[in-house]
């Protein structure tokens, strides 16, 4: 690793990692729907930022390529889809989340401490000049796990599972300068044509049950 | 204690005392012309106390002495609380008798005596209001510590002085978990200081009035006192504020010349902290009061992780 | 010619072609023929493998062994089969209203394209392009099961979706992990996710990142066999998906994502060496037989309550590749193999019995021996071998398992034998009403495919009498590598 690599860049990048921590806890709290693809946008943003400040320091071009098309994919096309989806079906507000937000915040709090406790020493292994953000990923990607699975809006729901890719692209940049190119093109069409799918079938939950509440995809139960 | 030392006690509390109407009547000005308002001037505050003071301070008949003593004992906590702040310098030498816990308790001091005193004349308004003080409170001071705690993790002393000091001495460097630490503080000062999304300091509806309903029952000498520890308070915490996460331009040297450049750095740094208040204030809508927890406890957690995070990424 | 050009291309070809054409008549031919053809290129492929031993292709891109040619071939042929049985389900699925022209296309389509995902996660070297196979096989499913757009299926659709979206993630985290632990002994240079690379240097790999590495693969693939407790997407699939559908998750898909978990197990083994996968395996898989045959008991539809016998199955899988050892993960091979072609041939005639009766219920369903005698007696033969009665393979299996259990860990035997005997009893007093009992049923306008059914069930009668050399020096083969 290039060991002239200045602090203050190395400190950028672990304030870029807080700041991506700092949206998936907005998320959390976020009852409005709009917000939350702002906040997702942002997250895009952020996570971009990151890459370009990660391949820049360590000469590595490929994180260009990457942080090319996490824009493309996450701060331009899918917060697009994202927008039209919230505006046709005009689903500007959430209802209350399945626990309330205080509570889910503090359960939240307990998977951050989960993530640095786990991140803290695998982190010492890494190479990567960003290492210290490992935990700092993980503990995204706990949180927008949670977010997906405490929301009972489809929209929520997906923008839940988005920003937890977000972390997933954060984790693999800060601790490995980003996984092979050909893996990373494979998962981003993965999610390009994922979230197409999720649009496609927002439309189609509308039609068939007149709400994007998953209340009502309750039908089928064990029993 | 040398008289460098004593100079710039002195000066701090003499400023403090002076400044914290105008920081108020400043943040009033800001908010008046983002409205598009022509406001009352700057020296509003000044004028107010001036009239309060030399009013008949009325007290109610079933008043104990806790009521008479309270604007006193906040006043002097609140004074007390913007002396040990490093605002113009880091020497100070009642800094060495007060840390940051002990500046949380000041305030903590402040609000137990003004609630006390609002339950003691028995009006509904007076108890509902200690009420909603307290549960403000109960969540703004641990998340107040915990921010404290951040900067005191940084540095590795609670002392404040010590804190600011090393803040501003060392070369520039970017703390992430400042940036979890300063969204938590700027969340505690609005709860805090009766700032907008919390509790609107222009109110007088029953409904939403958190500060307002605690001295309804004051006037006079008793009501400036109030008046002017609760813009004490303001000043203290934009110090604080200042202190933290914007320490350049304080004196740390031990030259009279430095303590001169420091003071229109403050004047500079006050100015635009009012300005962004204002903003902030124009920019949010009051919320319920039962999501003021709710909004606190993100605080609380927000600094909390900015603790964790700065543990994890010192490791 | 490379074989597994063919078949990798075939599949894909076939999905582009059917996007396009996927609505005509012609279209459950192509399906057909693209099958077959890729069928016909894993069997080259398996012929090369046997003589040649393990390969590598194209620059390391795609690595062949004795653990995935058979699944190859197993997968590519169970596709076939399902695809000739679709043939005349989906004309009477379309006779019935149910599948329009645009849904025909996306279904054929689809249905190719989920091959294609199935044999790229088995054939790739890469782990990374293993997740992102399963990630796709996740989606082009969860396209297939909401085909008909009902109430029901988009709820299984979504459920489906956003479980398994979430829970195939971690494994990505895993897969981060492990390429992070992996890059130090490799370098950077494109070879630390490549499963050959890892498998050379596994036991310098560090212990700490691969137990942390080893939880989130195991949770995230884990969540695709349909493991207990992050199962319940499974039966909802199984159950409102068409009948083909249900048979290649059950028959295919699952089977790809403990595949995945093994490759996973042979190098958390080879750097930990204190048999952490193997008790992690163990632990979840007897708990996934157990919850799931209590769970199978209540169900009344019976697309569901096979689904619920599957993850009974993956779950008796997981324990026998848990257990480790030559025989049990000989054991656990030959159980994938036959659950395989005993499961997706009850889903053929389940499948053709629901159509007869118009319904999933088991209750509506009566007297099939009536209405469509070789229907029922699909049914009844499929339903006795995968309780694992003798002589068909699944008793073999499952009694090597247990044999095995009751050495190696003997406090897990009573939960297996308890569970293996309330499956039995709840499974078989509910299709025998189906089979037996009066009924004002019609028989189907169209005579359904039934070929698959007993082929099918014909290799799993095979298997239980006699396993060929060729399968059983693979069998041995693959045991060797997993279980040491």
């Amino acid at each position: 690793m290039p060991a002239d690599v200045s602090p203050l860049f190395l400190q950028f990048v672990n304030l870029l990692g807080a700041v991506l921590l700092l949206l998936a806890f907005a998320m959390l709290s976020q009852r409005r729907i709009l917000s939350l693809v702002h906040l997702f946008t942002m997250q895009g943003a952020v996570l971009v930022l990151a890459t370009i400040v990660v391949g820049y320091v360590t000469a590595q071009p490929h994180l260009f390529v990457s942080a090319l098309l996490t824009f493309a994919l996450k701060v331009v096309l899918i917060p697009l889809l994202l927008h039209r989806v919230v505006a046709r079906l005009d689903v500007r507000w959430d209802v209350e989340p399945l626990l309330n937000i205080p509570t889910t915040m503090l359960v939240g709090i307990a998977l951050v401490i989960f993530a640095f406790y786990l991140g803290a020493p695998i982190a010492q292994l890494s190479s990567s000049v960003a290492r210290g953000t490992l935990g700092i990923a993980l503990a995204s990607v706990l949180l927008s796990f949670l977010m997906t699975i405490t929301r009972t809006k489809a929209v929520a729901q997906v923008i839940g599972f988005l920003a937890l890719e977000n972390g997933l692209f954060f984790a693999a940049t800060s601790a490995t300068y980003g996984m092979p190119m050909v893996v990373e093109l494979g998962i981003a069409l993965d999610v390009l044509v994922g979230s197409l799918i999720l649009g496609v079938f927002m439309f189609q939950i509308r039609e068939q049950f007149d709400s994007l509440d998953i209340h009502h995809l309750e039908k089928l139960k064990e029993e | 204690m040398d008289g460098y030392a004593l100079l710039s006690q002195g000066l701090e509390i003499v400023l403090a005392l002076l400044l914290a109407p105008l920081l108020g009547g400043w943040v009033t000005q800001c908010r008046a012309w983002l409205l598009n308002r022509r406001g009352p001037g700057l020296l509003q505050p000044y004028r107010t106390l001036h009239k309060l003071f030399v009013k008949e301070s009325v007290v109610a008949e079933q008043a104990s002495r806790i009521f008479r003593a309270a604007p006193y004992v906040v006043f002097g906590c609140m004074l007390l609380a913007s002396a040990i702040v490093p605002t113009l310098s880091a020497e100070l030498p009642l800094s060495r008798a007060a840390d940051a816990i002990a500046l949380v308790g000041l305030f903590a001091l402040a609000r137990v005596f003004i609630s006390l005193a609002a339950m003691d004349i028995g009006t509904a308004f007076g108890t509902l209001g200690a009420r909603r003080e307290m549960l403000v409170g109960f969540l703004a001071e641990p998340a107040l510590l915990m921010v404290l705690f951040s900067a005191s993790l940084i540095s590795g002393s609670t002392s404040l002085s010590a804190t600011v000091g090393t803040l501003a001495r060392s070369e520039f460097a970017i703390h992430p978990a400042m940036a979890f630490a300063g969204i938590a503080f700027t969340m505690v000062s609005l709860a805090e200081n009766a700032r907008v999304p919390v509790d609107n300091p222009t109110t007088h509806l029953e409904l939403t009035m958190i500060h307002e309903a605690l001295i309804l029952e004051y006037s006079g000498r008793h009501l400036a006192l109030i008046e002017w520890a609760a813009s004490l308070k303001l000043f203290a915490y934009s110090c604080i504020g200042l202190a933290l996460f914007f320490p350049w331009g304080v004196a740390l040297g031990g030259s009279p010349v430095e303590l001169l450049w420091a003071l229109p750095a403050l004047l500079v740094k006050l100015a635009i902290g009012g300005a962004a208040l204002a903003l902030l204030e124009t920019l949010s809508a009051k919320m319920r009061v039962f999501r003021v927890p709710e909004f606190l406890a993100t605080a609380f957690l927000l600094a909390v992780i900015g603790m964790l995070v700065h543990i994890l990424l010192r490791g | 010619m490379e074989p597994l050009a063919f078949v990798l291309g075939v599949p894909l070809a076939g999905a582009l072609l059917l996007a396009l054409w996927g609505h005509h008549e012609v279209a459950r031919e192509i399906n057909v023929a693209c099958s077959l053809a890729a069928f016909l290129a894993a069997c080259a492929l398996t012929a090369q493998v046997i003589d040649g031993g393990p390969r590598l292709v194209w620059n390391q891109a795609f690595y062949i062994d004795a653990l995935n040619v058979f699944l190859v071939t197993l997968t590519s042929f169970v596709g076939l089969t399902t695809s000739i049985f679709s043939r005349p389900y989906m004309k009477i699925e379309r006779d019935h209203g149910k599948m329009t022209p645009p849904r025909l296309r996306l279904y054929h389509s689809m249905y190719q394209l989920f091959g294609f995902t199935m044999l790229l996660a088995l054939t790739t070297n890469n782990l990374g392009i293993l997740w992102v196979a399963m990630e796709a096989a996740t989606l082009t499913t969860v396209v297939l099961v909401s085909v008909y757009r009902t109430a029901a299926s988009l709820e299984a659709a979504w459920k489906y979706f956003i479980l398994c979206g979430v829970g195939i993630a971690q494994a990505l985290f895993g897969t981060v992990l492990l390429y992070m632990a992996a890059e130090k002994l490799i370098g950077a240079e494109g070879g630390a996710l490549l499963w050959t690379q890892l498998d050379a240097v596994k036991g310098q790999l560090d212990p700490r990142a691969i137990t942390i590495a080893l939880a989130f693969l195991f949770i995230g693939y884990g969540t695709k066999v349909g493991l207990v407790p992050v199962h319940n997407w499974l039966p909802d699939a199984h159950a409102e998906g068409p009948t083909p559908v249900s048979a290649v998750l059950s028959g295919l898909l699952l089977n790809v994502a403990l595949y995945a978990v093994l490759r996973c197990k042979v190098l958390a083994d080879g750097a930990l060496g204190n048999g952490l996968a193997g008790a992690m395996m163990m632990g979840f898989g007897l708990l996934s037989v157990v919850a799931a045959a209590f769970l199978l008991s209540r169900q009344r539809d019976v697309k569901r309550m096979f689904a619920y016998s599957s993850i009974e199955h993956m779950g008796l899988m997981t324990f026998a590749f848990g257990l480790g050892g030559p025989i049990a993960t000989y054991a656990g091979l030959l159980h994938m193999t036959v659950h395989s072609l005993v499961k997706s041939a009850i889903f053929f005639a389940v499948g053709h019995a629901a159509q007869t009766a118009g319904t999933q219920l088991m209750s509506e369903i009566r007297g099939l021996i009536k209405v469509s005698p070789t229907v029922a007696w699909g049914l009844v033969l499929g339903t006795l071998a995968i309780l694992g009665m003798p002589p068909f393979g699944v008793f073999a299996s499952e009694f090597l398992i247990i044999t095995t259990a009751m050495r190696e860990q003997p406090w897990a035997t009573p939960f297996l034998l308890a569970a293996l005997g309330v499956a039995f009893a709840s499974v078989f007093s509910r299709v025998q009403p189906m089979v037996f009992g009066e009924t004002q049923l019609a028989p189907l306008a169209h005579p359904p495919a039934l070929l698959p059914v007993f082929v099918h069930l014909g290799l799993g009668l095979m298997l239980g009498l006699y396993v060929p050399p060729a399968l059983d020096a693979w069998f041995r083969e693959a045991a060797r590598m997993v279980g040491g």
